[in-house]
């Protein structure tokens, strides 16, 4: 695995964006975009290969010196490590399919060819994050990730609400990345390097937990990473960008909102790790993932669109990743991202081909009867949702298993609430898929399946939802960083009857509703209202930046008045400059005043010269005298 | 007769011919009272050589007649400038001759 390879995962997809950013034609900007994807797939396939034979504390880097400052050197970086190679295999798979997927979903779209320039543009940010071995360009890349997550979150721009929603989730995240971005500063100042690993003089190594980072720096420095990963990630309390995000087309929601992007917060938790155990803090995330996992399952259950149930959903799945990586590790965590990656794909783009076949609808009460018609896409879709809840020796059972055993190791509360998290996970799914696929349809128009090019990577990702956590479930403790922890026979209990028990009271509930028609008993208002959280920022952020924009209009007017004051002070000044010095003294007294002085004195010595010659003699005779009696007086 | 006696007539004369050069309007006039300061050195040279330590060189003599020519020919070239002056301006009178200054 050479440097040039492992850079050509990051590259290929920033190539194919700037190639498909000058072409016009949709289906060969697909093309392009789909090959370069294929490539970077097999290249990271390949790294993923090497990486897995290396072993848990293993990693080779990759490093090009990029700029020196004083002593320092700033090195652009790849490391290629088990957690990087399974990252990035993960992205680019899941990817691949997406951007297969999108080539169906955006046909009829205009604007295809720039769709694809920007989706290219997203993932080779996305990998270059994944591959980065240095804070900087993780979060250079980390800042493309968010450009491109604006411009196709608001990519359909003609409706307000997607362009608010492109211009909230880049706000919001903003906030995040700020902490990330005093959190690198903050590092380089104490550490004096941002490479992460550099043959024991990096950022993550052994050595440097202890030694170059003070445990009380550690946890500030973590916590500011922490920070954009909360951005990114939403969670609580910046978790309100995801849900609107949903405005974008489905593939991007898929994407970038369900599998990759939001994931990359806990990848940089997972990634830095080691300043996490350093500092002591991995509590703070584990707390933090545990009231977002709730707070979101809660709020999930009251949505009626079938893309906010879902936002809702990985925002709640993006909690438990935290609660993982907190109690448990590494492993834990990325686990269950690697999982979650595949099933919330798939329910993201089973969603997309649901709403594609009933002409555009999101809301699941003008749903209903989908299964009829849609066999292939309700069949994958149920495959992603027995994932989503857990469901027996599906992929997520195993994952979000591994997280409930390392929350009831390390701490007890959490173990519940991340219970009760998968319980309301449960029943929410059930609701939603009594919607969408029970009784008949509500609609207008009757719906039709989806073409091939969609429905194929259904069913790939419906199988790895359901096949990749037995496959992947003994093997990821061995390379990745992270024990398992013991599993308690209640616990598997509990998780058993979570998912189960959790379909059942779903069913029991609606059972003998007329849905959509009826009152719905768990879409209470202030789950509905999404419990306030916009509103309430609205009330507070909202106003104290009103309130700010106020003080700052006065501020600007009274900066203006200041400045018009100095303008005034500086004019008068320079007039009485003008006139007094430059045109008093300069011009009337030093120049006029000299050549008036010379003139006289011209006049005066002309005056003897007037042509009276007997004044000529006199003169003369004059001078004669005073040259004698000069003469005599100096003798 | 002593050499004071010689010396006053001289200074005299010399004051004369100083007094007429510088008050008198006629240029001929003018030309006379330079005459008569020339003769005024003459007069003095005359003295110093008669009254002086050595009478036999006849030093005093050759210097009057040497001076005597050079005024002879100071008058003809002055004589000759009045001339042309005249038939220039019309006119001998110098306080009238006033072309000679800047414009």
């Amino acid at each position: 695995m050479s440097t040039t390879s492992l850079a050509l995962i990051a590259l290929l997809p920033l190539l194919a964006a700037a190639i498909t950013s000058c072409m016009k034609c949709g289906r060969r900007a697909a093309g392009v975009a789909i090959v370069a994807m294929l490539g970077s797939c097999g290249l990271a396939l390949w790294a993923f290969g090497q990486a897995w034979g290396m072993g848990p504390n293993k990693h080779i880097t990759f490093d090009i010196p990029w700029l020196t400052v004083g002593s320092t050197t700033i090195n652009f970086g790849f490391v290629l490590d088990p957690l990087t190679g399974v990252m990035a295999a993960m992205v680019t798979f899941v990817g691949l399919l997406i951007f297969i997927y999108s080539f169906g979903y955006m046909k009829d779209d205009k604007r295809m060819a720039r769709f694809f320039c920007y989706l290219s543009l997203f993932a080779a940010g996305m990998l270059g994050l994944i591959l980065a071995n240095n804070l900087l360009l993780l979060f250079m890349c980390w800042e493309i990730v968010g450009v491109a997550s604006y411009l196709l979150i608001s990519f359909w721009n003609h409706k307000p609400e997607a362009a608010a929603a492109g211009k909230k989730a880049f706000i919001v995240t903003r906030i995040g990345d700020m902490g990330f971005l005093i959190g690198i500063l903050y590092a380089f100042k104490s550490a004096g390097t941002l490479t992460l690993y550099d043959g024991g003089a990096g950022l993550l190594e052994p050595g440097m937990g202890g030694i170059l980072f003070e445990p009380e720096i550690a946890a500030i420095v973590s916590l500011l990473l922490f920070l954009g990963a909360v951005g990114k990630s939403g969670q609580l309390p910046l978790h309100v960008w995801l849900p609107d995000a949903m405005e974008g087309p489905t593939p991007v929601s898929a994407l970038i909102h369900a599998a990759t992007m939001v994931a990359a917060g806990v990848f940089l938790v997972a990634r830095t790790m080691p300043i996490f155990e350093a500092g002591g803090t991995e509590m703070v995330v584990a707390w933090t993932g545990a009231a977002t996992a709730l707070v979101a399952a809660f709020i999930a259950l009251g949505q009626y669109d079938i893309k906010r149930i879902l936002a809702y959903s990985t925002v709640s799945q993006l909690g438990l990743m935290m609660v993982g990586l907190g109690v448990g590790g590494v492993a834990i965590g990325m686990f269950h991202l690697l999982t979650h990656a595949f099933f919330k794909a798939l329910l993201f783009l089973g969603a997309g081909s649901i709403i594609h076949g009933c002409h555009e609808e999101q809301d699941i009460r003008k749903m209903g009867g989908i299964w009829k018609s849609m066999r292939v896409t309700s069949i994958a879709y149920l495959c992603g949702t027995a994932a989503l809840v857990a469901f027996p020796f599906t992929s997520g059972f195993f994952s979000k298993d591994e997280i409930l055993a390392g929350a009831w190791a390390s701490s007890t509360p959490i173990f519940w609430i991340a219970a009760a998290a998968s319980l309301l996970t449960a029943v929410y799914m059930t609701r939603q898929c009594l919607y969408v696929f029970s009784g008949s349809y509500r609609g207008e128009h009757a719906p039709h399946e989806s073409p091939q090019v969609m429905t194929l990577p259904l069913v790939i990702l419906a199988v790895f939802a359901l096949g990749l956590g037995a496959l992947a479930h003994y093997t990821v403790f061995e390379k990745l960083p992270g024990e398992p922890a013991k599993h308690e026979t209640i616990v598997i209990v509990i998780s058993v009857v979570n998912a189960l028990g959790g379909i059942a009271l779903g069913w029991m509930i609606y059972r003998g509703r007329k849905l959509g028609v009826d009152a719905d008993p768990l879409a209470i208002k202030p789950l509905r209202e999404k419990l306030w959280f916009d509103e309430y920022y609205a009330d507070t952020v909202g106003k104290l930046w009103s309130l700010a924009a106020i003080i700052s209009e006065q501020l600007n007017e009274l900066l203006i008045f200041l400045r018009d004051m100095f303008v005034m002070l500086a004019r008068g000044l320079s007039s009485a400059f003008a006139i007094g010095g430059d045109r008093k003294l300069i011009d009337v007294m030093a120049f006029d005043g000299l050549c008036d002085w010379l003139r006289s004195l011209g006049y005066a010595v002309t005056r003897p010269q007037n042509g009276f010659l007997p004044g000529y003699l006199r003169l003369i005779a004059i001078g004669v005298v005073v040259l004698g009696l000069v003469v005599f007086w100096i003798s | 007769m002593t050499l004071e006696h010689y010396l006053i007539l001289g200074a005299m004369l010399f004051c004369v011919g100083l007094l007429g050069a510088l008050t008198r309007r006629n240029a001929v006039v003018v030309l006379f009272s330079i005459e008569i300061m020339l003769n005024a050195a003459n007069l003095n040279f005359i003295a110093f050589w008669r009254f002086g330590e050595n009478p036999e060189a006849l030093q005093g003599p050759l210097f009057t007649l040497f001076t005597i020519a050079v005024a002879a020919a100071e008058v003809a070239v002055g004589l000759a400038l009045v001339i042309a002056v005249y038939r220039h301006f019309k006119t001998v009178d110098l306080e009238q001759l006033d072309t000679l200054k800047e414009e």
